[in-house]
């Protein structure tokens, strides 16, 4: 084990190494280049024949990600970084590797919009990742960190998910969890490769050939297909939840936030209860799958559920869903790369307690 | 129909049935049929699968497909080769190509190719792509390829339109021409003129060998599959992107029998883009191409 103070862009590009990424095709964009930067020094230095390993600076986020799908393709454990513009670029390509299903991670380190939008944190880019992002019918595998511990963390997690369901997983970040330094250990996971036998390696005499495709001309086959998506979607919701609670056990008012957000609102818990408020925070940290099912438990002894994110009100839909009806929403956002503090939050739960109390 | 009309087309009829009695009943039929051994002359490549094609009667894309299996065969490289082929006609070309092959993005071809190859530097790999795909939406894919000399091979089938989109201007559309989305001829005040991508692509230094071709004759056809066959083989040296531009035709969207479209190659398309090598590899290069023998991995 091996304890750093890192950025959370660097821990996220050293764990790539470490978990035996092969291949890195990235295009510069703030608050995320360094994840570039730090891989164009490093990876070379592991490449041997026998192993090649691959960086490579494309033209253009819409290059970066087909080079990923070619890689992908052919079996290999790749990745690719951005920031929210660079990843709007690329959803054409992630549309294509979900209906291909090839496993690969997608790393969004989400900044402020719509469009130039500023490079401060944001979490615009929330539907985007967990709604499908590009055209038809498929969903990612959505890990939020909320530490430069997690950046490293869910990259080991996010290429096993990845290689387990041969689906696209994203790593939903953000310009403030990217750029902080804290510390990070490495050294807690193994690396797991899976066999391939469906990737486009050469064909031996010994098997048909393979091929990757999106294309499924007669509506027939594709619904066909879509309904083995659905199916795959399901198994994912089934197993693959992950989510945090704080002082949850005799909470009467529950933020829930993730990344950055859920940072300021565990503080904003901590505070609140210091005031005498009853307060937990639930974290999701699979963003799909959500966790929708603990959320509707907790929704039974819970007063109220004051969502918070760095957007205008994107999750709340989901906590919305997932409570359905049993208890009243709210919402405090901050946008434009404007990030509260954790006694803003506290205002927004005492004013909505006291309104509350009113009627 | 007039009567005159009629007549003809019965004339014409009776002359076909005629001419085939005669040849059946002719000595030269008889001795074919009698002859007791054959020699292969001619059979389909192993590479290539037996099935139906879904393309256009005349259309030259299953010939290229044919000449470029051919190759792969012929070098022994079947294992060995993975094939792209983007949006566009040949998006199916995984059906009849029997080697490992991946669809793409339309455009994203090369880019696709790139993770291929960077990942498995030993094996060939190809992209099979038009000239909307190749040179208007992908075009910025087409030269950062390139320049970075990626060591592939691209084929690029130059038609003039957009085939599987039913007939719209392509940017290597003929000034004048006409397409559905250009329905008086190509007006070049409004849009150009069309690229000449072999000569473009040369220039950069990434490029290796860039040849343009055609396959509306014998002729062509066999240096077409000569310009393939070196192309794939230069993979060995691992010394930039070969490029082999095809002048295909298209019948359908071109609204012309085959045997018309065939013409309108040597009489139009070739003015535009004049037909034979833009760029060849160095002596030295071949030299060492000889060195490497014909059958290793590259």
């Amino acid at each position: 084990m091996e304890t750093k103070l890192m950025k959370g862009n660097e821990a996220l590009a050293e764990a790539a190494i470490q978990a035996g990424c092969d291949a890195y095709f990235g295009y510069p964009i703030t608050p995320q280049s360094e994840v570039l930067e730090y891989l164009a020094r490093e990876i070379p230095k592991y490449s041997t024949k026998e192993h090649i390993r691959v960086v490579l600076q494309a033209e253009s986020e819409i290059a970066s990600i087909n080079m990923v799908y070619g890689a992908a393709g052919a079996g290999f454990r790749v990745m690719t970084s951005s920031s929210s513009p660079g990843i709007s670029l690329m959803q054409e390509g992630i549309s294509y590797i979900a209906g291909a299903e090839l496993p690969c991670l997608i790393v969004n380190v989400n900044r402020a919009g719509p469009g130039l939008g500023t490079i401060q944190p944001g979490q615009g880019d929330y539907f985007q990742a967990t709604k499908g992002g590009g055209h038809g019918d498929y969903k990612l595998i959505v890990l939020a960190p909320s530490s430069v511990q997690e950046m490293a963390d869910f990259v080991f997690l996010g290429f096993d998910l990845a290689d387990k369901y041969r689906n696209p997983v994203m790593i939903l970040s953000d310009g403030a969890i990217g750029q902080m330094m804290e510390k990070v250990t490495f050294g807690k996971y193994n690396v797991h490769k899976t066999e391939k036998p469906w990737a486009t390696t050469g064909k031996p005499e010994s098997r048909g050939r393979n091929y990757i495709t999106s294309l499924h001309i007669q509506p027939e086959k594709l619904e066909v297909h879509n309904l083995k998506l659905i199916e795959k979607y399901k198994e994912i919701e089934k197993n693959e939840v992950r989510y945090e609670e704080i002082m949850t056990e005799d909470a009467e008012y529950i933020f829930v936030a993730y990344g950055l957000s859920a940072r300021i609102c565990h503080k904003a818990a901590i505070i609140a209860r210091e005031k005498g408020i009853k307060a937990g925070m639930f974290r999701p940290v699979t963003l799909f799958p959500f966790p929708s099912k603990r959320l509707n438990e907790l929704a039974e002894t819970a007063k109220l559920f004051l969502t918070a994110e760095l957007n205008s009100g994107q999750m709340v839909e989901d906590v919305r869903l997932a409570v359905n009806g049993k208890v009243n929403v709210e919402f405090y956002g901050r946008l434009g790369g404007m990030v509260p503090n954790p006694e803003e939050i506290v205002n927004k739960l005492e004013n909505l307690i006291s309104k509350e109390n009113v009627s | 129909m007039s009567a005159e009309e009629l007549t003809l087309i019965e004339k014409t009829d009776k002359n076909i049935s005629e001419e085939a009695d005669a040849l059946t009943n002719s000595d030269a039929a008889v001795n074919i049929c009698d002859a007791d051994e054959y020699s292969v002359v001619y059979e389909r490549p192993h590479t290539l699968l037996d099935v139906n094609m879904h393309y256009c009667p005349g259309c030259a894309h299953s010939l290229v497909h044919k000449l470029i299996m051919e190759a792969v065969e012929e070098l022994g490289i079947q294992e060995d080769t993975i094939g792209v082929a983007p949006v566009g006609c040949a998006v199916f070309a995984y059906d009849y190509m029997n080697v490992d092959m991946q669809e793409a993005a339309h455009g994203r071809a090369t880019a696709v190719a790139t993770g291929i190859k960077r990942l498995l530097p030993d094996k060939y790999v190809f992209t099979y792509q038009g000239d909307g795909d190749l040179a208007a939406i992908g075009i910025a894919e087409t030269i950062h390829t390139i320049n970075r000399g990626e060591n592939i091979l691209i084929v690029f089938i130059n038609n003039a339109v957009y085939g599987m989109t039913s007939g719209q201007m392509a940017p290597t559309t003929l000034a004048g021409m006409k397409t559905t989305t250009s329905p008086f001829g190509r007006d070049t005040s409004v849009y150009g003129y069309p690229i000449k991508v072999s000569e473009l692509i040369s220039q950069l230094p990434g490029s290796f060998y860039v040849t343009r071709q055609a396959v509306n004759k014998n002729t062509a056809v066999r240096k077409t599959k000569k310009a393939i066959l070196n192309a794939l083989n230069y993979q060995k040296l691992n010394k930039g992107t070969c490029f082999v531009e095809i002048i295909g035709n298209c019948p359908s969207n071109w609204k012309m029998t085959p045997l018309e479209s065939n013409d309108f190659i040597d009489e139009h398309m070739v003015k535009t883009f004049p037909l034979g090598d833009v760029k060849l590899p160095g002596a030295e290069d071949l030299k060492q191409l000889n060195q490497t023998g014909d059958k290793q991995p590259c």
